[in-house]
């Protein structure tokens, strides 16, 4: 193999860059955001996350994520379901519609709910009748926050339920399942590390999103301020410190994130490795 | 419990997996669907599991309609190509899984589960892997796991679908006799598929020879064997040689060689071919007594050995048609034949096919005829 390999010069210069670009883009901002919420002393850091309306912003983003991934694991594994196993008209189309919210930029995802459900929306007079509020509220933000999130579980559960098949399923209705129960005894266990995985970006995504939630919420202090529109109005108001010190917040639940998802990683890969060996001297020979 | 196929046809988008299939399963038999891929024999399988619906006609079990009700309420013991066994679970489980479903009304005690599991484990013998996974387990291990699960919920019959396809030779042999006693053990009507003629006539009972969507012939693998329905049965069901010619007066030409038939109407001529198989090809150096008409002249093209047959590929001197004859090595040795030698070869056993489309008959087109001298 080694007529394969590149000279090491090539190698090693390969390897400098990346480490380089690796370096600037991510950890010299990651150290950054550590030192600058350090930059005043420990006690400004504790005070600045300690705050009222620090706390309030923690609470609104955990209850924001608390909805918006339930919804959003219940709907990708319903989607996922009806893709994977079944087939029906349509079935493309909502393939599409499902990557739409990555497809567009989070600021239109935020105008859409202006426009649906502002003062002067669609649907103002019907929200004006019976005294609802959703723009410039939480339920807006909520609203927000799940379309964007919307496409990670059911885009990482498909292509796993897709390359388990239907067999299983078969087994289990011809052994007298019910659809229900071959879903909770067959289908889902066979995916819960695809849907961990897909949970855990849609929760990060979640408690991180700023476009479309900027244009919803509003920015009511201690009413409708997420985490990372916090830090913003923190930053704008030269308040550094404890800007960054909050940013830390939002930086730990991306390393967390980071490492469940290696974690994960390492645990399919070794599924995978079992799947492949129960297939090593199954796919030997294959006729119709 | 007997399986009855009634006017069945099937289509998929594109092309008819099934076209007015009709068959009959006697209770307690062991039958193999044979055909080549695409048949539409695994569709047939679905179609009485009730993994699929049909387009028209009706599925019966022991003369109640079975065709609208679902795969779950029709007690069949459905056992996959790839085992399908449930890989989160160990294998107490997955043998258990048809029972453990049950509603709370149905479903047996966990003591009474678990005494029915092992028993099954002994039956299958696989005692002592109860708490393997499936990625554990060899593939013949494996696919009597799917067996053991799917006999679990005491079905009314065994569907198998090429139950020993994805398994090397030793272990594949080894199954087809575990099969065969396990059937005479438990007297349950088994319907599996396969595509290889020789699993089929060892197992079987009955063969249903199948292809492109219809069924050709169903017989004993002896019937099948020695009186194919049709040239596509005889020439699926091993080696073959084919020599065309034409019928006249009554009797067939196969270029030199010339057989009288029972063919009745003498005026008529037509096209005929002659199939038969390698190891009735009789070769001898000098011109056999008596019965030359069904002798001609060869040249050997090519001599392989295959370990106890020795194959030779032939040339007809009179009508350049290439065939095959296999013999014992003793026999060959006997004869002491090189290649490019030129002997002379007995045809025996010639099933001969006339082409009967100018007699406006439908199906089949060629009709078998048993040659004599």
């Amino acid at each position: 193999m080694r007529h394969l390999t590149e000279p090491a010069y090539i190698r090693w210069t390969l390897i400098i860059v990346a480490l380089l670009f690796l370096g600037l883009f991510l950890i010299l901002p990651l150290v950054a955001v550590f030192t600058e919420a350090f930059r005043q002393g420990a006690e400004v850091f504790v005070a600045s996350i300690t705050e009222e309306e620090t706390l309030s912003a923690v609470k609104l983003t955990l209850l924001v994520a608390a909805i918006s991934v339930p919804l959003n694991v219940t709907f990708g594994i319903a989607a996922a379901w009806a893709i994977a196993k079944f087939s029906f008209p349509g079935k493309n189309v909502l393939l599409t519609l499902i990557d739409l919210p990555f497809a567009v930029s989070p600021v239109i995802a935020g105008l859409i709910f202006v426009l649906l459900f502002g003062s002067q929306g669609v649907a103002a007079p019907l929200l004006a009748a019976w005294d609802l509020q959703i723009i410039f509220a939480v339920p807006g933000i909520m609203l927000a926050t799940t379309f964007v999130t919307f496409p990670f579980v059911a885009r990482e559960l498909i292509p796993v339920m897709e390359a388990q098949g239907r067999d299983e399923e078969e087994a289990a209705v011809s052994l007298g399942a019910s659809g229900w129960k071959t879903f909770l005894r067959v289908t889902l266990p066979n995916v819960k590390w695809g849907l961990l995985y897909g949970v855990i970006l849609c929760n990060a995504r979640a408690m991180g999103e700023f476009g479309a939630v900027s244009v919803v919420s509003g920015h009511i202090r201690g009413m409708t301020n997420t985490l990372p529109l916090h830090v913003e109005i923190l930053y704008n108001e030269y308040q550094f410190a404890a800007a960054f010190a909050v940013a830390t917040l939002l930086a730990a639940l991306a390393l967390v994130t980071l490492i469940l998802k290696s974690l994960i990683e390492w645990k399919t890969e070794r599924q995978a490795k079992l799947d492949e060996e129960q297939h090593y001297d199954v796919t030997g020979e294959r006729a119709g | 419990m007997s399986i009855e196929v009634v006017n069945i046809t099937k289509s998929y988008k594109s092309f008819t997996a099934l076209k007015n299939v009709n068959l009959h399963i006697p209770e307690g038999e062991l039958v193999a669907l044979l055909g080549p891929s695409g048949s539409g024999k695994t569709t047939l399988l679905r179609l009485i599991a009730g993994l699929e619906q049909p387009q028209e006609g009706s599925i019966l079990f022991h003369g109640e309609d079975n065709t609208n009700r679902d795969v779950r309420e029709r007690q069949v013991g459905f056992v996959f190509q790839h085992y399908a066994l449930f890989r989160h679970m160990n294998i107490f489980d997955n043998i258990a899984f048809g029972l453990s479903v049950r509603s709370r009304k149905t479903r047996p005690s966990k003591e009474e589960i678990s005494e029915k599991v092992h028993s099954l484990l002994k039956l299958v013998q696989l005692e002592g892997l109860a708490h393997r996974y499936p990625s554990q387990l060899s593939g013949g291990q494996r696919q009597r796991v799917a067996l053991a699960r799917a006999l679990a919920v005491e079905p009314k019959f065994l569907l198998l679908d090429e139950p020993f396809g994805a398994l090397d030779t030793k272990v594949r042999q080894e199954l087809r006799r575990w099969l065969r006693h396990l059937h005479g053990k438990l007297g349950l009507t088994i319907l599996f598929v396969t595509h290889d003629q020789e699993e089929a006539m060892e197992l079987a009972d009955q063969v249903v020879v199948m292809n492109e969507g219809r069924v050709e012939q169903v017989g004993s693998p002896e019937e099948i064997y020695h009186h194919p329905a049709n040239p596509f049965v005889y020439s699926f069901l091993g080696r073959v040689n084919l020599f065309h010619g034409r019928i006249q007066n009554g009797k067939i030409k196969l270029g030199e060689a010339e057989f009288e038939t029972d063919w009745k109407d003498k005026a008529v001529e037509a096209p005929a071919v002659g199939y038969m198989r390698p190891h009735d090809v009789e070769i001898s150096l000098r011109p056999p007594e008596g019965k030359s008409a069904r002798s001609v002249q060869a040249e050997i093209n090519h001599i392989s050995l295959l370990g106890p047959i020795v194959r030779l590929d032939l040339k007809r001197l009179d009508t350049d048609e290439v065939f095959e004859a296999e013999m014992s090595r003793q026999r060959f040795m006997e004869l002491n034949v090189e290649e490019e030698s030129i002997v002379y070869v007995t045809l025996h056993n010639v099933s001969i096919y006339v082409d009967s489309q100018p007699l406006q008959t439908h199906r089949p087109s060629l009709v078998p005829l048993q040659a004599s001298v």
